[in-house]
């Protein structure tokens, strides 16, 4: 039987703000145990919560970006359950009227098609503590640094079909994030984290089949592998006969499986209630316009613009837009080099693969946009050839002095200069007296070959299309 | 609408409270009175009301996002039962 796969993806963010979303503590990351855990964040008797303005801006931030609809009275309510990391026995969270409600993001597959996938809502909630299971002498022990965290749930539609648009969509959401500067979302870290809701059916079956939820997925690659594991386990389990039983499933990268979590690790009924300590919070259409008009360019509006502007092909124009800092690079270097191609793909080859090798941030990167552009000028007008601007490129990592510096110090200047070009050139043709034989005898691929000799003998200097032209000349 | 023992057990659990056998029968009854008096509210025509999330008629005031807690880990942790390498220690979540 053909199945078609259903998959809707919960997926939490930390919002980065300094304080935690009741409390006044601090969200710093990689404090010392529980010395960011406040009497509030340990559910003391006696505390109240009052909401960080920041958080509430953030979440704002994001509906406005993917265009949903805004709440202008939200109202927060308590998820009751007991878990040790989780003191006061309920996350206050967002159940009826959360801040952000329906609106959508598109998603660009390998292939270039594109599909437009709905997000239900998304609200404000806290987050819990960390339990480490280490044994201390029978007992487990508890951080309760990142009680109160503030996180933004963005709930999608079940309208994904195949792991793979799974990974694009959360893909463009941590690019919207990142672009919003809401949060890190650092998947590895947690600051960023996935659930996705899976279930399967007969292709064209309209009625959903049963769902199971897994949770712990924390990085991209994984998000596919899980979904995936679980395809394949609910395909089986029905075809052998079985029903699908609606549970949460733990993912398990070591092993690449899914298990069920033990019952005790579940709790359904939460018992939800508006918090009484909580008023409902109120915005008018002065906060949201003034949200609007603070957002910077999208990646979306971004790439579009890199497209007409530039001249960029789609591919590049996505690559150079995957992260502001970036985007931002590069428009520094296309402007100041006067080549908009060649910044695009030196930005997106040469810088990108600099960047990746030494695992830096576009920020740590010791190559300026502006000592970049210098570079490719030097390209355009001929000074250097693209080949000796690898090596000024490589030398610019270690020098501080300017490009030009560079390139004289080192004696790379091109030779433009057509009597010694020629030189080389009638040298070239009197050391390949076969090859020269066989061009002249139509065999115009072994052109390549002579200009490879030439820019050999010039140490690279040699202005390759000046030495092509020269030996076309010369062997006519 | 009558509440039974079981579900007043399964309820009890879920908020951690322990009833006894002789107190689940009057806790069952006075449940039961309150879920009589939600019967008779359900009857009413609510369609045009907005749900009241909090009885008074304000809103929500927010806080600038500053850190103004200090670390008291050391004070704090003299309340729990037991605590060591500064984390607070529970019984084993995990079996």
């Amino acid at each position: 039987m053909e199945w078609e796969t259903v998959i809707g993806l919960e997926v939490h963010v930390q919002l980065s703000t300094k304080s935690k979303l009741f409390s006044g503590s601090s969200t710093k990351f990689g404090a010392e145990p529980n010395t960011q855990a406040s009497i509030f964040d340990l559910a003391l008797p006696g505390t109240l919560p009052v909401l960080n303005e920041e958080a509430l801006k953030k979440a704002v931030k994001f509906g406005v970006a993917i265009g949903a609809e805004i709440s202008k009275r939200s109202v927060f309510d308590r998820k009751n359950y007991f878990y040790p990391d989780l003191p006061k026995g309920y996350q206050v969270s967002q159940l009826d009227y959360p801040t952000v409600g329906k609106g959508s993001l598109t998603v660009t597959m390998d292939d270039g098609s594109e599909r437009v996938i709905g997000v239900t809502r998304a609200h404000m909630e806290e987050d819990a503590g960390k339990s480490l299971h280490k044994d201390y002498h029978g007992m487990s022990g508890i951080d309760l640094n990142r009680a109160g965290t503030p996180l933004l749930e963005i709930v999608s539609e079940p309208d994904l079909r195949t792991a793979k648009e799974a990974v694009a969509y959360l893909k463009k959401l941590h690019r919207i994030i990142r672009y919003l500067d809401i949060s890190d979302a650092i998947m590895a870290e947690g600051s960023m984290r996935c659930d996705a809701n899976v279930s399967i059916r007969p292709k064209g079956e309209t009625e959903f089949g049963t769902r199971t939820e897994i949770k712990n997925i924390n990085s991209f690659r994984f998000v596919e592998k899980a979904i995936n594991h679980e395809v394949r386990r609910q395909q089986e389990v029905i075809e052998d006969g079985g029903r699908i039983v609606q549970e949460t499933r733990l993912y398990d990268a070591d092993k690449d499986e899914t298990r069920p979590m033990r019952s005790k690790e579940v709790a359904n009924d939460y018992r939800y209630f508006p918090e009484p300590d909580l008023l409902p919070i109120v915005i008018d259409d002065d906060y949201i316009a003034a949200i609007k008009a603070q957002l910077p360019e999208m990646p979306d509006s971004k790439k579009i613009r890199f497209i007409e502007q530039y001249a960029l092909s789609d591919y590049d124009a996505d690559v150079l837009v995957s992260t502001r800092e970036m985007a931002e690079y590069y428009e520094v270097v296309a402007q100041q080099s006067g080549d908009a191609k060649l910044a695009a793909n030196w930005v997106s080859q040469d810088l990108l693969g600099l960047l990746n090798k030494n695992n830096w941030d576009i920020a740590d990167c010791p190559i300026q946009p502006e000592r970049l552009a210098v570079l490719i000028a030097r390209i355009k007008d001929n000074t250097i050839s693209g080949k000796i601007a690898k090596a000024v490129f490589e030398a610019m990592l270690e020098e501080t002095i300017s490009v030009d510096e560079i390139i004289a110090a080192k004696g790379l200047k091109q030779v433009t200069d057509s009597g010694e070009i020629e030189k080389i050139v009638a040298q070239v043709i009197d050391n390949n007296p076969d090859q020269v034989q066989q061009y002249k005898e139509g065999k115009q691929q072994v052109i390549g070959f002579l200009v490879g000799q030439a820019m050999q003998l010039s140490k690279g200097k040699a202005n390759p299309a000046q030495v092509n032209a020269l030996l076309r000349e010369k062997m006519q | 609408m009558a509440l039974d023992k079981s579900e007043v057990a399964k309820i009890a659990h879920l908020a951690r409270l322990h009833i006894s056998e002789s107190e689940a029968e009057e806790v069952s009854n006075r449940i039961t009175d309150i879920l009589a008096l939600i019967d008779q509210m359900q009857s009413l025509d609510t369609e045009a009301i907005e749900p009241l999330a909090h009885p008074l008629e304000v809103i929500q005031r927010l806080r600038v996002d500053e850190v103004t807690e200090e670390n008291q880990r050391e004070r704090l942790q003299t309340l729990a039962p037991n605590s060591k390498d500064g984390l607070y220690l529970v019984p084993k979540v995990l079996e």
